[in-house]
């Protein structure tokens, strides 16, 4: 649905977007994590035409979206400034002003949605709360019925029961109308229950695509200690299952692994261990290893 | 309707997976009943619908349950033994257990009175 292929956006002599490619299909809920200033809030505005790449290009339905109003018909774009609302009016103002660019607009999801969140669409939305304001924006999207939906960090300032309302909502979108979900975070635990892919940038750059089940599933950590000198080597040419990482504190081993569990329990056990343990391991983890795989240093580029 | 635990490390599919085997060994869903629909599951339960699917698929892949186009997706007739024989897996997991034990000079009768105490208890 939207392909962005080596796109390049700078400013000044910042890279805010260096050399991206990337696939976005329609039916799920796609989440962009990263740093503040990894350039994902630049991102999600190159993908709704509002910045036009420096190098490379942005198709949605195969045609570039940039300066396009067609394309951008499809596209609703929740940034993360409420400023951006216009404050002196009330929803129902707002409302009708997205009825009149988005022409799949409905007046009834926007009546029923407002309900839903306990917000009054005849308020002034300068009076609202943040969390409210952020609520109304969420109201006022998800009404236009586009085909993609993006919330530049909005899900991070909502309460938690708006958090869940917000879910199911997005949720019913994928379900009923196939709607493709963009979210962007710097927190992974946050989106980790919401969404069903994940992307980490840095600098720019992606780093790392997956789809969140694959994630957990193919990387493990066990904690052995063998009785003797037995080191790495028994964690090495496994078949199947490959080392990530072997840390050593006195006699126990924590060894993250990637690939086939069963195979891999069998060929350590024959070492016989004093100690097995296969651990939970958490998304952060997972991504920890993945980016020291890559030679990153991960401490850098995930706070949380 | 399921119990689904977000803070824990299994993912929500599997979990998933798990209280679906659940319900049907505990005959809570019958076979040939139907499952709820991915998006009533998704809604109900705050998971995203794509995760419901591929629990779903999975228990389709299995033979636990079929989709019937324009209908929904039932529990198959023989899901009850499919699942049971599945279980029995479970007891070479005993025996590992249980030799575990024994080389820790635990005594036999412990480990009966245990699985004993779990064959007397109430609910599910």
């Amino acid at each position: 649905m939207i392909e962005i292929r080596n796109v390049t956006k700078c400013y000044d002599n910042l890279r805010a977007v260096d050399d991206l490619s990337c696939d976005i299909l329609p039916g799920g809920v796609f989440g962009l994590v990263g740093v503040n200033g990894s350039g994902k809030s630049t991102l999600l505005r190159l993908i709704s035409g509002v910045y036009h790449a420096d190098e490379g290009s942005i198709k949605l339905f195969g045609e570039e979206v940039y300066d396009n109003p067609e394309a951008k018909k499809h596209i609703i774009y929740v940034p993360d400034n409420t400023q951006l609302v216009m404050s002196g009016s009330n929803m129902l103002e707002m409302a009708k002003f997205y009825a009149a660019c988005y022409e799949k607009f409905s007046f009834e999801k926007f009546e029923k949605l407002t309900r839903v969140f306990n917000l009054n669409p005849k308020a002034r939305i300068r009076s609202f709360s943040k969390g409210m304001m952020k609520q109304a924006q969420t109201v006022l999207a998800l009404s236009c019925n586009t085909d993609i939906i993006m919330f530049d960090e909005t899900y991070d300032g909502l309460d938690p029961l708006a958090k869940q309302i917000a879910a199911k909502l997005i949720y019913a979108e994928v379900c009923d109308r196939r709607a493709c979900v963009i979210m962007t975070s710097h927190s992974l635990r946050e989106l980790e229950d919401t969404c069903d892919t994940l992307a980490l940038m840095y600098k720019g750059k992606l780093i790392l695509q997956s789809d969140i089940g694959s994630l957990k599933t193919t990387l493990f950590k066990i904690q052995v200690a063998f009785a003797d000198d037995t080191g790495r080597e028994a964690f090495e040419n496994i078949e199947g299952a490959e080392l990530l990482s072997y840390t050593l504190n006195g006699r126990v081993a924590t060894v993250i692994m990637k690939g086939d569990k069963a195979h891999a329990e069998a060929h350590i056990r024959k070492f016989n261990p004093l100690i097995f343990e296969m651990l939970p391991i958490t998304l952060e983890e997972v991504f920890a290893y993945q980016m020291d795989a890559l030679g990153y240093d991960f401490s850098l580029i995930m706070p949380e | 309707m399921f119990n689904i635990n977000r803070v824990s490390d299994v993912p929500i599919y599997e979990q998933l997976i798990a209280e679906i085997e659940r319900y049907v060994l505990a005959g809570l869903i019958r076979p040939g009943e139907k499952l709820p629909s991915v998006r009533n599951l998704s809604v109900e339960h705050s998971v995203n619908p794509n995760t419901v699917q591929k629990a779903y698929t999975e228990l389709e892949r299995q033979k636990l349950c079929y989709s019937v186009p324009g209908s929904g997706r039932f529990i198959a007739e023989d899901a009850v033994d499919l699942l049971r024989g599945k279980k029995s897996e479970l007891l070479d997991k005993v025996a590992e257990l249980a030799r575990e034990l024994r080389t820790s000079g635990m005594a036999e009768e412990e480990i009966i009175k245990t699985v004993h105490a779990v064959y007397t208890e109430t609910g599910i």
